[in-house]
């Protein structure tokens, strides 16, 4: 049995930590024995190849799939009996939106403050103040009042991220954020998540084929395949290595299909 | 009791038909505008045939058919949402099986039970016109106690329609609140159907709402559109009824028709957004 993400006594658990997690469909083992560790203040990408299991990694993070074998501890508590769920912030790959969901940008990124004030209660005066923080670090402010189906790709991921800032996670975890997203859409998602890593000592996941323009923020890069995990340590180990992510960091598991 | 009201709402038959149809009216749509995010936009109807197969048991069986409708409609639709919330089956799936088994066993007890068929035919059928003072005041309280459970908890279940996934994650209680809705459009489908008529309230869920999502800018003031035009189809359509000598709920329902035509054709959400 694991201990429970302690380090140490004085330590802090780690935000995410799972271990020796298995997940098979049928015979066909999808995850195979992962163990990662995220900690509070570290920025961590997980890239790996088509069908590699990153997918399915964030679904058992996350709780909305239970693993087969291993264990998942959110903040040094087992991942189900975590209360304060909105302690994690989820950006899932490219929602999926109802045509002709009527919803404002506002509305949708207010969405994101129910859970943490209790689902039955109304909206308090800094809910407001809330919202408007996270339209601002997104830079969107200006198009909160449009419904959402309105704006480019790019633009309502920016939105959904906004969702998840909004609760003041204290873990974030994005799956494939960044895939067909415009250049100034990246650049903001950047500034975005290296402010909430440095400054406010959030701890990220970001799961994603091409690592774009976080490509040089990163603490760790953890890379996948097969289910299990090849490679976990700082980029600059992998440029030690001669691979150089500047070249590679929009199409990188397909190069690192060699290594390992 | 006869308030001094205008034509055509001057007669006491008009007056609760009008009372009873204006909090349908409203009611129904709030529900169905989360129904239709969810792409369950039939529920109300399919709640419905669920219910002709517990109004037949409940007379073979010889106890009060409303109860037996209302338990087999609510269990009914809570399984459905519950198969789509497991991924057992999709949502239109799920309701397509329990709509005609729903019939089929209808159909069955319906014939088991013979010459009671007249009286299954009242319970899914009632008109807007032969409204009891009793019954719009049974329709009156469902109202209220439906508008406060909205209030409640439209912004939670705002949240789950939007991203259900994303909702679970950050803890809100889905799959209470998804069975809650399911519990909540049963009830209220079988409790107006026998007053009203099933067809009226099962399109007054969902007509409505498509037409005030071409107008409205948010979700917010797609709610309070939904709740208009429902509101107005019922005054709109009691009115052309009793002038033209039309069957009401079908009227009402073609002017909520009618209504979604136009906006359709109008589209003036699309409109703002290409001069914006």
């Amino acid at each position: 049995m694991p201990l429970t993400g302690g380090q140490g006594a004085e330590a802090p658990p780690h935000a995410l930590r799972l271990d020796g997690v298995r997940f098979a469909y049928g015979r066909h083992a999808v995850l195979d024995g992962v163990s990662l560790h995220v900690g509070a203040g570290e920025f961590v990408a997980l890239t790996g190849p088509n069908g590699s299991g990153k997918s399915t990694l964030v679904r058992v993070a996350l709780g909305l799939t239970a693993a087969q074998a291993g264990t998942v501890h959110l903040f040094g508590e087992p991942s189900g009996s975590l209360r304060q769920r909105w302690r994690v912030g989820y950006v899932p790959q490219r929602a999926l939106l109802v045509d002709h969901l009527p919803a404002t940008v506002e509305e949708v990124v207010a969405s994101g403050c129910v859970a943490r004030r209790g689902w039955a209660r109304r909206p308090r005066p800094d809910d407001a103040t809330r919202v408007k923080r996270a339209l601002d670090v997104v830079a969107l402010s200006d198009r909160r009042l449009v419904p959402i189906t309105e704006l480019s790709g790019g633009q309502q991921q920016r939105a959904f991220i906004a969702r998840a800032l909004v609760s003041d996670p204290e873990l974030l975890v994005l799956d494939e954020p960044i895939a067909g997203v415009d250049a100034e859409s990246q650049s903001r998602f950047r500034d975005a998540l290296v402010t909430r890593c440095r400054e406010e000592g959030v701890a990220v996941l970001l799961v994603s084929h091409e690592l774009g323009a976080v490509a040089d923020d990163l603490d760790r890069l953890l890379l996948l395949r097969g289910g299990k995990v090849v490679f976990d340590g700082p980029p600059s180990d992998l440029t030690r290595g001669g691979v150089s992510l500047g070249v590679h960091r929009t199409d990188l598991p397909v190069w690192l299909e060699g290594l390992g | 009791m006869t308030l001094p009201l205008p034509w055509p709402f001057d007669r006491e038959y008009m007056q609760l038909a009008l009372a009873s149809g204006i909090v349908v009216g409203a009611c129904a749509p709030l529900i169905g505008t989360f129904l239709v995010q969810k792409r369950l936009s039939l529920m109300g109807d399919g709640v419905g045939h669920m219910a002709f197969a517990g109004v037949a048991a409940g007379l073979l069986a010889g106890v009060s058919p409303l109860w037996t409708a209302l338990a087999v409609a609510v269990i009914g639709a809570m399984t459905i949402e519950w198969l789509r919330l497991r991924r057992r089956a999709s949502g239109d799936l799920a309701l397509a099986v329990f709509f005609y088994t729903g019939i089929a066993g209808g159909v069955v007890l319906t014939g088991l039970a013979g010459s009671l068929n007249a009286g299954v035919l009242t319970y899914l059928f009632g008109s807007v016109l032969t409204v009891s003072p009793a019954d719009a005041l049974s329709i009156c309280v469902l109202g209220v106690g439906i508008l406060a459970v909205i209030a409640v908890s439209w912004r939670a279940m705002f949240a789950v329609v939007l991203d259900e996934e994303a909702a679970r994650v950050a803890g809100l209680p889905v799959d209470a609140l998804s069975l809650g809705l399911a519990a909540l459009t049963a009830v209220t489908v079988v409790a107006a159907m026998r007053v009203v008529g099933v067809l009226l309230v099962a399109a007054l869920m969902v007509l409505p709402v498509g037409s005030a999502q071409r107008v409205a800018g948010s979700f917010a003031s797609t709610l309070r559109w939904a709740v208009g035009i429902g509101v107005g189809s019922v005054i709109v359509g009691l009115a052309v009824a009793r002038a033209g000598g039309l069957a009401p709920g079908g009227t009402i329902v073609l002017v909520a028709s009618a209504a979604f035509a136009l906006t359709a054709i109008l589209d003036p959400r699309r409109r703002r957004a290409r001069t914006a």
